[in-house]
C-alpha cells in the first residue's frame, strides 16, 4: 500500500472489529470491500476467474438503467406541469422538469436502498455470511417500477416484503425463484389497489404529497373501452402517464444495448418475449371481437411496462430460464400471457408483471423438462450406438 | 401422569400446525377475521379432547381392522353435535364457518393423535393430550387471525382498532391480508420464528 489512500487502509486496519464487536465482522468486511479488493489469494488448485464477477455484472445493469431512469426523472415533471394549469410554469425548461422528477425520485431511491440494504446486513450478519451485491439492481429497479404517487412508508413495506419473502427465505441472492423488484410490485399491488391502479395515481400534484392529478394511462383507456388518447410517436417516446420510469420505449431500447452488447442479459429471452407478445397480438387481431382485439399488435410493445419487463424483468438470470431452449419457451410465454391478460381481463390493465412472476414459477419445471429430454434424446442414442458396435 | 407435558409441550415443542404441519387447511379458510377463528379453534379443542376420550376408553374393544371406520364414527358424531350447537346457538359464526365445521372430520390432527396416542394410552392422558393439541392449533389460528384481521380490517372482534385519525394521516388497510396467499405466508412466518427458537435450544 503506497497510494493516497494509505490512511484509509490503515482506518480500516486499526477498526478491524474483534472481540465484543466481533459479531460485526460481515459489515466491516462489505464496507473493506467496497473501498479495497481483497488481498487474499487462494493458496492451492488452478481458479480460472472471469473478469465480471457479481459486482461488476451488477454495476452494468445500473449502467444500462441509466437511461430509463433518467427520462423518468423529467417525465415525471413534464406530466406535473402539463396537468398543473399555473401561469407561471406554462412552459418550462427540460431542465425544470427534470429537476421536480429528481426531487419525487430521491426520497423513493433512498427508501428503498436504505431499507432493503438494512435488511441485508442484518441477515449477513446473523447468519455469517458476506454481504453481497445482489440488492443493488433490485433496490434501483423498485422505485422505477411504482406510480409516482407511492406513499414511502407503503414502499418500505413493500421493499421489506420483497427482500424477506421474496429473497432471504430461500437463501439470498442467487436462491429465490421470483425476482423480487416486481415481488414488491405485486405486493403494493394487491395490498393497496386504489394506490397502484386507476386514474388517480399516475401524474404527481406537488412535489412532495401524495395526491395525484387525474390521468389515465395507455392501458386504463384501453381497458375501459376506448381509444388510447396518445399517438405512437408519444408512446415511443415516453410522455404518457405511468409508472415512473418505464414509459420511454426508446430509454429502455438504449438500455438493453448495453445489456446485449455486454452479454450480461439473454438475447433469446428479449426476443422470445417479443415475439411471444408480438404473436398473441396477431391472434387477436384476426379475432377482432372487440376494439381492443382490434388494436394493432405493435401497439402493445408501446404502452405500459411491456419493454421494461422484456429487457429488464424477464431478462433476471437467477429467476429466468437456465437453459437455452428453455429461455425461449419461457420468454415466449412471458410475452403470450401479458398481452392475453390485458386484452382478456380488465380487472388487470397491465398484465406484464403477473405474466414474468408466473413463468418465474415455471422456469424450474421449464428447465427440468428440457434437461429430461435432452438426457432420453442422447440415451436413445447412446443405446443405438452400443447395440451397433455388439453385432 | 405427567400433566403439565402433555398440556404444554404441544403449544410450541410439537405443535400440530408449526411442527407436525397438520390442518393447515382450515388455518388459511378461517382466520380472515379473529372471531371465526377463535369458534373454530373451540370446536376442534372440543373435538381433539372428546374423540381422543372416547376412543381410549374404547381401544381395547376396536377390532384392530376396522378401528379407522370406528375412530370416524366417534368424530363425525362430535362434529355433527358441535356444527348443531353452533347453529342453534352462533348462527351468525356458524354461517360464516359454512363447511369448515363440517370438514372438522377430515382435520389431520384429530386422526392424527387417535392413531398416535389415544390407541395405546389411558383415557385421562389422551384427553388431556387432545387438550393440548387443539389448544396448539388454536393458538396459531389466534395469531394468524389477529395480524390478518388487525392488518386487513383495522379491526379486532369486529371493534375499530386503527384510530380513524391514522386514515386520515394516509394509513391504509393491507388488502393482501384478506386474501388467502397471505394466511400461508403469516403461517410460514410464525413456523420460522417458532423453529428458530426450537431448534437453537
Amino acid at each position: 500500500m503506497n497510494g493516497k489512500l494509505k490512511w484509509l487502509a490503515s482506518w480500516f486496519e486499526k477498526h478491524q472489529p474483534k472481540g465484543r464487536w466481533s459479531w460485526l465482522g460481515s459489515t466491516y468486511e462489505a464496507f473493506h470491500t467496497f473501498a479495497f479488493t481483497p488481498n487474499r489469494v487462494t493458496s492451492r488448485g488452478s481458479h480460472v476467474r472471469d473478469a465480471v464477477d457479481l459486482k461488476r455484472a451488477m454495476i452494468t445493469v445500473v449502467i444500462a438503467l441509466m437511461p430509463a431512469m433518467i427520462f423518468g426523472m423529467w417525465n415525471i415533471g413534464y406530466q406535473h406541469y402539463l396537468a398543473t394549469p399555473e401561469p407561471l410554469t406554462s412552459n418550462p425548461s427540460p431542465f425544470t422538469c427534470f429537476w421536480f422528477g429528481f426531487l419525487r425520485m430521491l426520497p423513493m431511491l433512498a427508501v428503498s436502498y436504505i431499507v432493503g440494504l438494512g435488511i441485508e446486513f442484518t441477515f449477513a450478519q446473523i447468519r455469517h455470511h458476506q454481504v453481497n451485491e445482489g440488492f443493488l439492481v433490485t433496490g434501483f429497479l423498485i422505485p422505477m417500477i411504482m406510480p409516482v404517487t407511492t406513499p414511502l412508508w407503503q414502499l418500505a413495506l413493500a421493499t421489506a416484503f420483497a427482500v424477506i419473502i421474496g429473497k432471504e427465505v430461500f437463501g439470498g441472492t442467487g436462491m429465490n425463484f421470483l425476482n423480487p423488484a416486481l415481488v414488491a410490485r405485486a405486493f403494493l399491488f394487491f395490498s393497496y389497489p386504489t394506490r397502484m391502479s386507476g386514474d388517480n395515481v399516475w401524474i404527481a400534484a406537488d412535489l412532495w404529497g401524495t395526491d395525484a392529478i387525474a390521468g389515465a394511462t395507455p392501458l386504463a383507456e384501453l381497458a375501459a373501452g376506448m381509444q388510447p388518447s396518445a399517438s405512437v410517436l408519444d408512446m415511443l417516446i415516453g410522455t404518457i402517464p405511468g409508472s415512473t420510469c418505464e414509459t420511454s420505449v426508446i430509454a429502455i431500447l438504449l438500455g438493453a444495448i448495453i445489456l446485449l452488447v455486454t452479454g450480461i442479459a439473454s438475447w433469446r429471452i428479449m426476443l422470445s418475449v417479443i415475439l411471444g407478445g408480438g404473436l398473441m397480438g396477431l391472434l387477436f387481431n384476426t379475432i377482432g371481437a372487440n376494439t381492443y382485439m382490434q388494436l394493432p399488435f405493435y401497439y402493445h410493445y408501446l404502452m405500459g411496462g411491456f419493454m421494461f419487463g422484456a429487457v429488464f424483468m424477464a431478462t433476471d438470470p437467477v429467476t429466468a430460464a437456465q437453459t437455452n431452449i428453455g429461455k425461449w419457451i419461457y420468454g415466449f410465454l412471458i410475452g403470450a400471457f401479458a398481452v392475453m391478460l390485458r386484452v382478456l381481463n380488465p380487472a388487470y390493465p397491465e398484465g406484464m408483471m403477473l405474466s414474468i412472476l408466473l413463468m418465474n414459477c415455471f422456469a424450474p419445471l421449464i428447465d427440468h423438462c428440457v434437461v429430461a429430454r435432452n438426457i432420453k434424446r442422447r440415451q436413445k442414442r447412446a443405446l443405438i450406438k452400443s447395440k451397433v458396435t455388439a453385432r | 401422569m405427567n400433566v403439565k407435558k402433555l398440556l404444554i409441550e404441544p403449544l410450541r415443542k410439537t405443535n400440530p400446525v408449526t411442527v407436525l404441519v397438520l390442518g393447515i387447511c382450515s388455518c388459511l379458510a378461517v382466520t380472515a377475521k379473529l372471531k371465526p377463528a377463535l369458534v373454530m379453534g373451540v370446536s376442534v379443542t372440543v373435538v381433539t379432547a372428546l374423540s381422543n376420550f372416547i376412543i381410549s376408553l374404547l381401544r381395547k374393544g376396536i377390532p384392530n381392522r376396522i378401528r379407522i371406520i370406528v375412530q370416524l364414527l366417534v368424530v363425525s358424531t362430535l362434529v355433527i353435535l358441535v356444527d348443531q350447537f353452533l347453529k342453534a346457538f352462533a348462527y351468525d359464526v356458524s354461517k360464516q364457518l359454512s363447511v369448515y365445521v363440517g370438514l372438522i372430520i377430515t382435520n389431520c390432527i384429530i386422526m392424527g393423535r387417535l392413531e398416535a396416542f389415544a390407541l395405546s394410552h389411558g383415557p385421562g392422558e389422551s384427553f388431556l393430550d387432545g387438550l393440548g393439541n387443539g389448544l396448539g392449533y388454536s393458538l396459531i389460528l389466534i395469531i394468524v387471525a389477529f395480524f390478518r384481521e388487525l392488518l386487513g380490517s383495522g379491526t379486532l372482534l369486529g371493534y375499530q382498532i386503527i384510530p380513524q385519525s391514522w386514515y386520515e394521516a394516509g394509513y391504509q388497510n393491507n388488502g393482501l391480508m384478506i386474501l388467502p396467499p397471505m394466511a400461508l405466508i403469516v403461517i410460514g412466518i410464525v413456523m420460522w420464528i417458532n423453529n428458530s427458537k426450537t431448534e437453537s435450544k
